[in-house]
């Protein structure tokens, strides 16, 4: 019972790693298959023969050999999925399965010589069930020679991350055998990220050279390249120098000092703009989520707790764009991509639409009644709610970001999401529009002679109805269009509104009602203070202490940061 | 004073027959009727009814503030909590050994490793040592919120803070304490909260008997608070309470004070929700940070709305008529209730500004209208009708 099981394990392991291998292959499909056909041949007779220093000899040539084949035979060799299969005259074909099975758990099994399936006479593959194979036996020796093999391997994957990541990984090893290959590889490498990862892993392996000179260049050369990964090592190098200096030429200790410092200082500065960034980032989260309620509340003086539902209105029909375009292109096509340039104009309508139901419906009796406009809309929000749990079920749907916002650039060792910078020129670009709508435009100068004076603006021929409308309508759309934004940066569920809701009134109440300016500083100040906090109280006690905060200050300026004077005494 | 200028004819005859009902004739039926009686209540019954009886306290407490101060807090459930926390710990550090654990400490506190947080009490935090006694629980249940009320309200009506905005605070206000409630280390139970509670002053929680009396407690409260309310809006300060209510800004050129005022009423209103709350924790036998979330006070308010504002009969009916429902949508059709809470939100605020205790003058004035429309003589407005309501002609249009 045991034992099968564990081969049932091995198996599915197998089956793993032959998938991941096979994705290796598809995303490395250009190499054309001759260029492999030298080292395969290598590797089948190191499978076939049974001299083990032979065999360790021929798979140590095998280290730069591009054909994704040879590291996909090796991952299998190591964990025991290759196997032989007799075809006469005493010819031993060595194969690996087919990561597909069919089944019964029969697949097809792949001649590493050549890479296509193994046939019988009659030309039709033949299927084996890895249970009656028994796999070419490998020692514990050869075994680590393949894996630091397939190691070397990594660093001439096709893909530049792999080669990175790899080089980084070997470099922390410490193992002066990989030296020559890091030479090899970055006389080569063309990729600046992957040449400073070679960099960087040859000079952390020959810090732990036997030769003082040696390691005194390899100190000096990461403190140039301001390697972080080699920090902890230097603190220890810089320790043992001063404690012992005789052990160690002299200027080590400074030397391991001066990198230190350097490295320090380019920690503290990459921490600095991570968290310049996720501020903004969260600012424009923010301002994104709050700028329509700066119209409808900071304008209009209604308190539309159905705020949150219209951005959650927003991130659904960024979900129904998403599935229509599914349906039309194919998911994953580029036409598939574009999909999210059609659902920021199909939120902005429906939000804005339900907009105009709800004012037309409940609102307009209520604007001389803002505390109760308040619970109306709250009833509002309950349905609306409701109405989403029982179109689109409960759970949380997923909407995927389009290939054009997944994906991150790295800079000065800091992650930059491209969804959270479109996030943050969306911000910009809708602050713009607004500003430009609301000052340049006859709408924007009737709106403003609204909320300045309602009467006096009827008296003066402005259709107060109308304009209510298109204004509640344009705010509510800017929510609709923030719910799409927002689908790009996390999940989408009827509970969405309810997590903005009071912090976009925050936003709004600090900002100062009546002004979109103070609407965007106190967006910037809220999410830059927020993730200030964030890493020394945590996320939660960091939003407990913003939102006291904003209490206190409101204590010291009352009406918000920019609150528009009037003479009226209300108000 | 004499109960004739606290109450009118009316209202004495309906309190004596209610509070008769709940005080006398609910319990007794209870406790000496067999249980297949047909005229038996059963305990599950008068504990249900508690609950509804100690949510018409908060109704109080929001209609207070809001119905005669003006005041809409969005924060009234923090206060209800915070009470029932109170008292919660008080049940918890009862159960001794009787716990999941059979430690004395309590379950969570073992679960969560408090000795090796609080090694020199033996896992209890310092400031729950002296909740072991009742009487400090007691007073901790009236001034624990009483104090936040002060500091917040302080705050708040120095600055002037009024109208939204105040609605609007005291929701953050509610939103941040809850945050920090679901906290684990904030040592009150985190997410789960205070429950499995055994004994309150050495009776057994699920004993016949402790149910009638804390049923008993939960009306006298009620009644105390009903009359408390009623006394207060009688007097001199009530009628400076509603002109606050109508025109801050005249009372306070008139010479009064109203921040303070408005902060006696906060704290006071803070008080009979924190007793409401307090009372609450050892019948439904639970407390957790979800009963301070935004979305519980807000539900408050609606009974409130239901009932009708400005009026004390109002709130009670409200609370009592709106949770019955929730119990009976919940149990029934729970896919709906969402519905009908949104419903009730939209159509009362809408239709009936002045709740169910207003629909008798509505129509009333509705006929008035249809009457004087019918007349040759030219129309008077003799009442007004929603939505054409305008509640404060100061109020900026």
């Amino acid at each position: 019972m045991m034992i099968t099981d564990g081969f049932g394990f091995l198996k599915r392991l197998t089956a793993v790693f032959g998938r991941q291998f096979c994705l290796w292959l598809a995303m490395s499909c250009m190499v054309p298959n001759a260029q492999g056909a030298e080292p395969r041949a290598l590797l089948v007779e190191a499978m076939t023969t049974n001299d083990l220093s032979a065999q360790i000899a021929l798979i140590q040539k095998l280290t730069d050999s591009p054909d994704p084949l040879i590291a996909q035979a090796l991952a299998a060799w190591r964990q025991g999925g290759v196997y032989l299969y007799d075809a006469g005259d005493n010819l031993k074909v060595p194969f690996l399965l087919d990561a597909n099975a069919d089944a019964s758990g029969k697949s097809r099994g792949i001649q590493i010589a050549t890479g296509e399936s193994i046939k019988d006479a009659a030309g039709q593959p033949l299927l084996f069930l890895p249970s009656d194979l028994t796999a070419v036996d490998t020692t514990s020796k050869l075994r680590k020679a393949i894996k630091t093999t397939l190691d070397v391997l990594a660093l001439s994957s096709p893909n530049s991350n792999f080669r990175r990541d790899a080089a980084s990984k070997l470099g922390q090893a410490q193992n002066a055998e990989y030296l020559p290959h890091f030479e090899a590889r970055l006389a080569s490498e063309k990729i600046p990220d992957v040449r400073k990862a070679l960099e960087e892993a040859i000079a952390i392996t020959q810090l732990a050279s036997d030769k003082p000179e040696v390691r005194l260049a390899a100190v000096k050369k990461l403190g140039e390249l301001r390697s972080i990964p080699a920090l902890d090592l230097i603190i220890k190098l810089e320790a043992a120098a001063k404690a012992d200096e005789k052990a160690y030429p002299s200027g080590m200790a400074a030397a391991a000092a001066g990198a230190r410092k350097i490295i320090e200082q380019h920690i503290a500065f990459g921490t600095f703009i991570g968290t310049c960034f996720r501020g903004l980032s969260l600012s424009a989260v923010l301002l994104v989520a709050a700028i329509g309620l700066a119209i409808t509340f900071g304008l209009m003086g209604i308190i539309n707790m159905a705020h949150g539902e219209m951005i959650m209105i927003g991130a659904y029909s960024a979900y129904i764009a998403q599935n229509i375009f599914v349906k039309w292109f194919g998911e994953g096509t580029s036409g598939f991509n574009w999909y999210f340039v059609a659902a920021l104009p199909l939120s902005f309508i429906t939000a804005g639409l339900v907009g105009v139901l709800l004012e037309r419906g409940i609102i307009r009796f209520l604007y001389k009644r803002p505390l109760e406009s308040l619970l109306a809309t709250w009833g509002v929000s309950l349905v609306l709610q409701q109405a989403m749990r029982a179109i689109f079920g409960a759970a949380n749907v997923q909407v995927y970001s389009p290939s054009w916002l997944s994906g991150n650039i790295t800079y000065a060792d800091v992650t930059f999401a491209y969804n959270r910078i479109f996030v943050i020129g969306f911000a910009v670009a809708i602050v713009v529009f607004t500003w430009l709508l609301l000052t340049k435009t006859s709408l924007g100068l009737q709106v403003r002679a609204l909320m300045q004076n309602r009467q006096m603006a009827a008296c003066m021929g402005v259709r107060t109805d109308r304009v209510n409308m298109a204004t509640f309508a344009f705010g509510s759309g800017l929510a609709g269009m923030a719910g799409a934004c927002l689908s790009q940066i996390g999940n989408i569920g009827p509970s969405l509104g309810q997590s903005h809701i009071v912090d976009c009134f925050m936003v709004v109440v600090l900002g100062g009602v009546g002004n979109l300016f103070g609407t965007v500083s106190a967006a910037l100040g809220i999410g830059v203070t927020d993730q200030v906090l964030q890493p020394h109280f945590g996320a939660v006690l960091g939003k407990i202490i913003v939102l006291s905060a904003i209490i206190l200050f409101l204590q010291w300026r009352p009406a918000g940061l920019f609150a528009t004077r009037g003479r009226g005494l209300e108000g | 004073m004499s109960i004739k200028r606290l109450l009118s004819k009316t209202e004495t005859i309906s309190l004596c027959i209610g509070f008769f009902v709940i005080l006398v004739v609910l319990p007794f039926l209870n406790a000496f009727f067999p249980e297949n009686h047909p005229l038996h209540v059963s305990a599950f019954t008068l504990t249900l009814l508690s609950k509804y009886l100690c949510y018409a306290v908060l109704a109080l407490s929001v209609d207070l503030l809001w119905g005669y101060t003006g005041l809409l807090s969005l924060g009234q459930c923090l206060f209800f909590s915070l009470g029932g926390y109170a008292l919660g710990m008080y049940l918890m550090l009862k159960i001794g050994p009787r716990g999941q654990y059979h430690t004395n400490l309590p379950d969570f506190m073992v679960f969560l490793e408090f000795p090796k947080r609080f090694p020199e009490t033996g896992g209890l935090p310092p400031h729950w040592i002296p909740f072991q006694h009742f009487w400090f629980a007691a007073a901790a249940v009236v001034w624990v919120p009483a104090l936040v009320a002060l500091i917040f309200g302080f705050l708040a009506f120095r600055s002037r803070i009024k109208g939204v905005y105040f609605s609007i605070l005291t929701q953050a206000l509610t939103y941040a304490a809850c945050l920090m409630f679901f906290r684990n280390d904030f040592t009150f139970g985190g997410n789960n909260g205070l429950t499995d509670f055994k004994e309150i002053l050495g009776c057994e929680l699920n004993a016949p008997s402790t149910r009638r009396a804390l049923f008993i407690a939960t009306g006298l409260l009620l009644l105390g608070s009903y009359l408390l309310c009623r006394w207060l809006t009688i007097t001199r300060f009530g009628k400076i309470q509603r002109a606050i209510r109508d025109s801050e800004n005249r009372v306070l050129f008139s010479g009064y004070a109203t921040a303070n005022f408005k902060l006696f009423v906060f704290v006071l209103a803070a008080v009979i929700a924190s007793l409401g709350g307090a009372l609450f924790v050892p019948q439904v036998g639970i407390i957790n940070p979800s009963e301070m979330g935004t979305d519980k006070s807000l539900e408050a308010v609606v009974w409130v709305a239901v009932g009708g504002r400005g009026t004390l009969i109002g709130p009670i009916l409200g609370a009592i008529g709106v949770n019955w429902l929730k119990s009976y949508a919940t149990h029934s059709m729970p896919e709906y209730w969402n519905y009908i809470l949104g419903g009730l939100f939209i159509v009362m605020t809408v239709f009936f500004p002045k709740g169910i205790v207003g629909i008798p003058g509505q129509v009333r004035a509705l006929h008035q209208r249809w009457a004087a429309t019918h007349e040759t003589e030219p129309a008077i407005e003799t009442g007004m009708v929603a939505p054409v309501i305008v509640a404060n002609p100061e109020e900026k249009p």
